[in-house]
């Protein structure tokens, strides 16, 4: 008989216990999760082996749900309760959603974000999107029969919005997930693809998802992904060709979709036959509507004509993005085609016809984009061998503030290498003025009203001067998972004003609090009970890194340090598996405050060992 | 090494404006490959702080060292004869003629032939501006003349920016 290895009380059994982290691609129209196991990178199966979850969730009644296959086959049958497409609400109000006075859905119409009346409730996009990645979290822990997942890798287009980033990051909070990074789409693609393909040079990753349209390009060296440039379209994808096809089919049968259910079920038939002409040259759209059942044959050739304007949109963004990035086309390397709609024949086409090259598509579309996130998320949990690979992504839309007579400031150029930190004086406007109001905003537009509001804030307290005599700096920062921060402080008085920014949708805890108090579907546990484990596992997470850190670097203290950061630890150690949720906060923020030189000088050995590395290969 | 080193310091590079850009470019990917925030991921607050403060702080060198406009710019800063773009936009008349000649080729030009002409003539006078700063500040050095070469260039990019508008606008 194998005899169990028991650890010391509070020890991690093995320092080199390999963490479960996971990789997820939450799609417009599905979505996946992708881990790491046995070194392989590969999307977890349900129970019934299909990698691929419908984006799509359903309300019953009694607080029931369905999410996924289930829920996409009832669409047509109850479509005021199952949400598709959700991610094309999320973060936006209603008048910003293209298209809505098409969807079959009941729109409460909220500042900031748009919300739906079910039956359950009016949800919110936050509420929805967090019920698929709580379905994607529980497959992993059923996959790796593990509850403890160690965190997740969350993909997002490149050219999500501020607003769109924090409002997938607070799903993924809901869904209690602790999210490692949001990366982009595309660049999650080019980790899979380089690394299978073991590519360097410069790619384009062509990324068309059910919603969403991305185009990056990216540099790879020796396991850096460096992404050079990155624009696209918010709302472009596979669900504007259905609609396409569905408008042209009921207008060739001079017929009507009136109601919710007309309106989902020709789109469900539209988006069957987009599919069948990928590999056939005619195909018959057929629902039953309301009024009778409509059928109506459509050619490949009659299709890639209502096709053609949604491409060109597409190519357009393909050549501003070269522009951009002061490249030709003749150097870029290989095209990667990413997401389900490069399905489509003259999508391919164009992109070939454009680049002068067949495009890649060796890997599969519609998981490329979860293995490398899984592959990301595999390296942020310390599992991967060291300096294997590096995402350098860029922040997709310049960021300003709205200046005197509705024009915006750029401070932050689009496609910075993030993160990054940009700083701006501005001055008061009028003698004696002892307020500011501060709006920031995304986008290239010169108008503040052609650009995305995403936050407005007041800096009070300034002390009376004359017109132009304050000086007001704001900063903004940018982090790695492009989310921004903003300061303000008036120099002369030292008055200041921080904010996240938090759009007036945001989130904050105690929405998460409420959320999960009124049994959200990830609610196996109540908000106390999880908040006092996630801050044991915050405790044993620091210590375990700070011991590391000792273990690699300890010369750079001295005795008298190290013994300071022994104390701290061994405090910490002694409240971490406690049940006082305040007593391990507090040692942790201690042990952190305590460490906080050795981690700037740990830092500084490092960066003189880049610096020297690369002077030994010159020599 | 400390964030308030001046750019080429951190970078390992001498102070001047000749710079070669590939060695550039992988000195900054292997220092981000131990600063970056993704590097510190799996570590406590404290590091990750200062991943952050070091991934920006070399993020915000490497932009201003890779563009020739705002090295130069920079360079003279650290020579003492600061930029101040804003307040100073005293220009030789000379320049100032070729300037408004280029504004009324770019409103009367009508065709992609009229444009790419222009766009040939602005980037000649974009060559020899930087031939002229390399001279300023690597081998005379003369930063008073050199942030006079940087002004030029400043007006030539805002050229070129409206110029390349109008491309995209024609091409769109």
């Amino acid at each position: 008989m194998a005899l169990l290895q028991i650890s010391e009380p509070g020890q991690t059994p093995d320092p080199h216990t390999r963490r479960v982290a996971i990789g997820i691609d939450l799609g417009t129209t599905h979505s996946l999760v992708a881990a790491v196991r046995h070194g392989v990178a590969e999307c977890l199966p349900d129970s019934h082996g299909r990698a691929i979850l419908p984006s799509v969730v359903r309300y019953l009644d009694g607080g029931r749900r369905a999410i996924g296959a289930e829920a996409l086959a009832a669409q047509a049958d109850d479509p005021l309760n199952t949400v598709v497409s959700v991610k094309r609400l999320m973060g936006r109000a209603l008048a910003d959603v293209a298209g809505h006075a098409k969807l079959p859905y009941r729109f409460v119409d909220r500042p900031g974000m748009v919300a739906i009346d079910t039956r359950a409730g009016v949800k919110t996009p936050v509420e929805v999107s967090a019920e698929i990645l709580a379905t994607l979290r529980q497959r992993a822990q059923d996959s790796f029969d593990s509850d403890e997942l160690f965190g997740a890798v969350i993909t997002v287009p490149a050219y999500f919005d501020d607003a769109q980033r924090q409002a997938t990051k607070d799903a993924a909070r809901l869904a209690g997930l602790n999210v490692l990074r949001l990366i982009n789409e595309p660049t999650a693609a080019a980790v899979a693809y380089g690394l299978d393909n073991a590519s360097e040079g410069l790619y384009a990753v062509f990324d068309l998802g059910g919603g969403t349209f991305d185009i990056s390009l990216l540099r790879l060296t020796q396991g850096v992904f460096e992404v050079v440039a990155t624009g696209g379209d918010a709302a472009l994808g596979g669900d504007d060709f259905d609609a396409a096809l569905a408008e042209w089919a009921l207008a060739a049968a001079g017929r009507r979709a009136s109601s919710a259910h007309d309106r989902r079920a020709v789109l469900v038939a539209a988006r069957a036959a987009k599919e069948g002409l990928t590999t056939s040259t005619l195909q018959t759209l057929a629902c039953a509507l309301g009024d009778g059942p409509l059928r109506v044959a459509v050619t490949r050739e009659q299709f890639e004509v209502l096709a053609k304007p949604l491409i060109d949109k597409a190519m357009a963004s393909v050549r501003r993005v070269l522009r951009d990035a002061a490249l030709v086309r003749e150097d870029v390397e290989g095209v990667v085609l990413v997401g389900g709609s490069t399905r489509m024949p003259s999508v391919q086409r164009a992109v070939g016809e454009w680049f002068g090259r067949p495009p890649l598509t060796n890997l599969n579309p519609d998981e490329v984009v979860a293995v490398g996130a899984a592959i990301q998320a595999n390296q942020l949990a310390g599992n991967a061998a060291d300096g294997e690979i590096l995402l350098l992504d860029v922040i997709p839309l310049s960021l300003g503030i709205e200046t005197m007579g509705g024009l915006v400031e750029r401070i932050v150029e689009r496609n910075s290498t993030i993160p990054t930190a940009k700083a701006q004086d501005f001055t008061t406007y009028q003698d004696g003025q002892t307020a500011m109001a501060l709006h920031v905003v995304q986008g290239e537009r010169e108008l503040v009203a052609d650009c995305r509001s995403l936050a407005r804030f007041e800096l009070r307290g300034i002390p009376p001067m004359v017109a132009g005599a304050a000086r007001i700096r704001m900063s903004f920062e940018v982090d790695a998972d492009g989310l921004l921060n903003v300061a303000a402080r008036e120099l002369n008085s030292g008055v200041e004003a921080t904010i996240t920014v938090k759009p007036s949708y945001g989130l904050v805890d105690d929405d998460i609090a409420r959320m999960l108090r009124e049994g959200f579907a990830s609610a196996d546990e109540d908000a106390v009970v999880r908040s006092l484990r996630e801050a044991r596992v915050d405790a044993e997470r620091l210590l375990l890194a700070t011991r590391s850190a000792l273990a690699a670097d300890a010369d750079l203290l001295s005795a008298d340090e190290a013994a300071d950061i022994e104390g701290l630890l061994a405090a910490t150690q002694r409240v971490a598996g406690g049940d006082d949720h305040h007593a391990i906060d507090a040692a942790v923020k201690a042990l952190a405050a305590g460490t906080e030189a050795f981690a700037a000088a740990r830092m500084n050995r490092g960066i003189r060992r880049a610096l020297t590395g690369r002077r030994v290969d010159e020599i | 090494m400390n964030l308030d080193d001046n750019d080429f310091t951190l970078f390992g590079l001498p102070e001047r404006f000749a710079l070669d850009r590939s060695d550039l470019d992988a000195r900054w990917r292997r220092l981000q490959g131990s600063a970056h925030p993704d590097r510190h991921a799996a570590e406590g607050p404290a590091a990750r702080r200062v991943a952050m403060q070091w991934s920006v702080r070399l993020n915000q060198a490497y932009r201003r060292l890779r563009e020739p406009l705002t090295r130069a710019a920079y360079l003279c800063e650290l020579r003492g004869a600061p930029i101040e773009g804003h307040n100073n936009t005293a220009m030789p008349a000379a320049f100032l003629h070729q300037q408004m000649a280029w504004r009324e080729a770019l409103d009367n030009a009508q065709s992609d032939a009229g444009l790419a002409d222009l766009d040939l003539q602005v980037r000649s006078a974009e060559r020899e501006l930087l031939a002229q700063l390399a001279t300023a500040l690597d081998e005379q050095p003369a930063p008073a003349l050199a942030a006079e070469h940087v002004r030029a260039l400043m007006f030539v990019h805002r050229f070129c920016a409206d110029l390349s508008q109008r491309i995209d606008a024609l091409h769109d």
